[in-house]
C-alpha cells in the first residue's frame, strides 16, 4: 500500500518536472540553446498564477462577479499560461535573439543573467516573504484500498498529462509544429519555405513558458508556498530531465520528468530523506553515462545552430 | 520583365571583397549557368540573392519588384526557390512532410483544425497531398512519399530537395550544384528532371555547376566568375572558346 501511495506522489512530482522539462527540451531542440532562465520563468508563472487567483477570489468575495471556484481555477491556469508565454517570448527577444551570432557561452550567460533578473525582480516587487497560494480546490480525500488520493492530485496529474498530449499534437499536426521539427534538424533551409524563423523561435519560447506556468500553478496548489528561488530548485532538476529525455523529444522529456519524480520519491521512501538527492542524482548520472544522448536523442549530433 | 535581375551587386566580408559589380538578368523560362573555380563567390551570390546575406551595394529585383535586404522567408514567398550544394534535408521527417512544410504559407487551418480535424483541414491536406504527389512524381520520388528521408538513396534525397523547392511555387529556381556527388546514372536522371521542370513548369532556372558537360548541355547563357567578378558571359559555345575562361578556369586542355 505504501508503494501505491508513493506512486501517486511520484506522479504528482513527476508532472511538475515533466511540464518544466518540456520547455527546456523544446528550446534546446529547435534553437540548440539551453534556456537557463526557464526555471525562473516557472517561478514567474507561479507568481502570475498567484496574482490572478488572488485577484479573482477578491472579486468573487466582494460579490463583483459570481465565479464558482472551479471556474477560478480554470481561469487561473489559462491566464497564467497566456501571460507567462509573453514573459517567455520577451526572454527570447531580449536575452537570446540579439545574441544569435554570438558564441554559445554568451547566450548561456545571458540566460543566467535573465534568471537572476527575474528572481530579484520578483523579490523586489513581492518582498522576501513567502506567499501562500490561495486554495482553489477544496481538498477532498478519497481512500482507495488504503491509498489516500486527494482530488488536487488527480486534477494536477490529469491536466498535466492533457497539456502534454496537446503539445504532442501541436508539434505533430500543426504547420508551426512541423516548422519547429524542421528547425531542429536544419534551420538554414526553413526560411526558404517561407517560414519566418523569428516567429517560430518566439513560439517555441512561448509554448514552453506556458507549460512552465501551468506547472507553477499546480505547484502552488500542491505545496501552497511560493518563493522567488523556487525556480532554481525545481528548474535545474527539470533541466536534468530534459537532457535525459533526449534533445528536442517531447515524449522523452515527459517520460524523464516522471522518471525523476519516481526516483526521488522512492529513494526517499527507502533511504533517509536527506540522502534523497544524493542517491537519486547518482542514479541519473549513471544512466546518462550509459546513454549520453538521452532516451530519444540522436547518437550523432551534427546539428547546426541558429 | 526579367524573372530575376541583379544590378551592380558588391559584397564585402569584413575587408574581403567577395563579389564585385555583379550583374545578372534571367529572362522568364531561361536556364542560366554560373561557373567558376572554387572560392570564386558563386554560392555567395546565391546567398545574397536569397537574402541570407544583405549585399553591401547593389539592387536585386524579382519580376520587377525589389527584394534587396528583405528577410529570407519574405524573398522565398515572393517566388524564389533554392537548393543547396550539400544535402539539407530534415533527417527524421518523411518525404511528404518535406513537401508539406514548403506549403507553410498556404496552410490555412490552425489549432482547431489540427486538433479536431475540421473539414477545412481535410480539404487542405488532400490538396497538399495531391500537389505533393504530382511534384514527387515529376522528380521520380513518389514511391518514397511516406519514408523518412535518411532511408533514401543519395540521388533520391537530392530529388526530394528539388521537389521541396518546387512546392514553394517559385518563379525562379536557384540550383547550387544539383549533381554534386552523384554517380553517372543519378546524374543523367537529374539532368532529365531539370529539363522536365523547365519544360513542364516553364520555370526560369539559375544554376551553379562544376561539371562542364551539364552546364554546356542545359544552359542558354553562362557566366564565368573569377574572384567575385564576371570575366565572361555568353552561350555555351562562346564560353567554351573564350580565351579568358579557358585560361582562368577550364584549363588549356580538352574541354569536356
Amino acid at each position: 500500500m505504501i508503494f501505491f501511495q508513493n506512486l501517486v506522489n511520484a506522479l504528482q512530482l513527476g508532472s511538475f518536472y515533466a511540464l518544466i522539462a518540456l520547455g527546456y527540451s523544446m528550446v534546446y531542440g529547435v534553437l540548440m540553446l539551453f534556456n537557463f532562465a526557464h526555471g525562473d520563468v516557472f517561478m514567474v508563472g507561479a507568481y502570475i498564477g498567484f496574482l490572478v487567483s488572488t485577484g479573482l477570489l477578491t472579486l468573487a468575495n466582494l460579490g463583483a462577479v459570481a465565479l464558482p471556484t472551479w471556474l477560478i481555477l480554470a481561469l487561473t491556469i489559462i491566464l497564467a499560461m497566456f501571460l507567462t508565454s509573453f514573459v517567455g517570448m520577451l526572454v527570447e527577444r531580449v536575452g537570446y535573439r540579439p545574441l544569435r551570432g554570438a558564441p554559445r557561452a554568451s547566450a548561456a550567460i545571458s540566460g543566467l543573467m535573465i534568471g537572476i533578473f527575474l528572481e530579484t525582480f520578483v523579490l523586489w516587487l513581492g518582498g522576501p516573504k513567502r506567499r501562500s497560494f490561495p486554495a482553489l480546490i477544496e481538498s477532498t480525500t478519497y481512500e482507495l484500498g488504503g491509498v489516500i488520493v486527494t482530488n488536487k492530485k488527480i486534477v494536477i496529474v490529469l491536466v498535466s498529462m492533457l497539456l502534454m498530449l496537446a503539445l504532442h499534437l501541436f508539434v505533430r499536426r500543426t504547420k508551426w509544429g512541423m516548422a519547429m521539427r524542421a528547425m531542429a534538424y536544419d534551420y538554414v533551409v526553413v526560411p526558404l519555405m517561407g517560414v519566418p524563423l523569428n516567429t517560430i523561435a518566439a513560439l517555441t519560447f512561448g509554448l514552453g513558458s506556458a507549460l512552465a506556468a501551468a506547472a507553477g500553478v499546480f505547484f502552488g496548489i500542491a505545496y501552497p508556498v511560493l518563493d522567488p528561488y523556487m525556480g532554481i530548485r525545481y528548474g535545474w532538476k527539470a533541466f536534468v530531465a530534459a537532457i535525459l529525455g533526449g534533445r528536442g523529444s517531447v515524449l522523452g522529456a515527459a517520460l524523464a520528468g516522471f522518471m525523476l519524480g519516481f526516483i526521488e520519491i522512492f529513494v526517499a521512501w527507502i533511504f533517509p530523506s536527506t540522502w534523497r538527492d544524493l542517491i537519486a542524482y547518482s542514479i541519473i548520472l549513471l544512466i546518462l553515462t550509459l546513454r549520453p544522448h538521452g532516451f530519444f536523442g540522436e547518437p550523432y549530433s551534427a546539428q547546426l545552430r541558429l | 520583365m526579367p524573372s530575376l535581375q541583379v544590378e551592380g551587386m558588391t559584397h564585402y566580408f569584413g575587408g574581403l571583397r567577395a563579389v564585385h559589380g555583379y550583374d545578372l538578368r534571367v529572362e522568364p523560362g531561361q536556364i542560366r549557368g554560373l561557373i567558376g573555380p572554387n572560392g570564386a563567390g558563386k554560392t555567395t551570390i546565391f546567398n545574397l540573392v536569397t537574402g541570407r546575406y544583405t549585399p553591401t551595394e547593389g539592387r536585386i529585383t524579382l519580376e520587377g519588384e525589389e527584394i534587396t535586404g528583405l528577410e529570407p522567408h519574405k524573398i522565398a514567398s515572393k517566388g524564389l526557390g533554392r537548393t543547396y550544394q550539400n544535402l539539407r534535408l530534415w533527417r527524421h521527417m518523411t518525404v511528404l512532410e518535406h513537401v508539406k512544410l514548403a506549403r507553410y504559407s498556404k496552410i490555412g487551418y490552425g489549432l482547431v483544425g489540427a486538433f479536431f480535424g475540421t473539414s477545412r483541414r481535410h480539404r487542405e491536406e488532400a490538396e497538399i497531398e495531391e500537389r505533393a504527389n504530382t511534384l514527387l512524381e515529376l522528380v521520380g520520388a513518389r514511391h518514397f512519399a511516406d519514408q523518412v528521408v535518411t532511408s533514401l538513396p543519395y540521388g533520391a534525397q537530392r530529388r526530394v530537395e528539388l521537389a521541396r523547392a518546387l512546392a514553394t511555387e517559385p518563379k525562379i529556381l536557384l540550383l547550387d550544384e544539383p549533381t554534386a556527388g552523384m554517380n553517372l546514372e543519378e546524374l543523367v536522371q537529374m539532368m532529365d528532371i531539370v529539363r522536365r521542370i523547365h519544360d513542364e513548369l516553364g520555370l526560369a532556372i539559375f544554376l551553379i555547376e562544376h561539371r562542364m558537360k551539364i552546364v554546356m548541355e542545359l544552359c542558354d547563357v553562362i557566366q564565368t566568375l573569377v574572384f567575385g567578378q564576371v570575366i565572361a558571359e555568353g552561350t555555351p559555345n562562346e564560353i567554351q572558346r573564350n580565351p579568358a575562361v579557358i585560361d582562368a578556369y577550364l584549363g588549356k586542355d580538352v574541354v569536356t
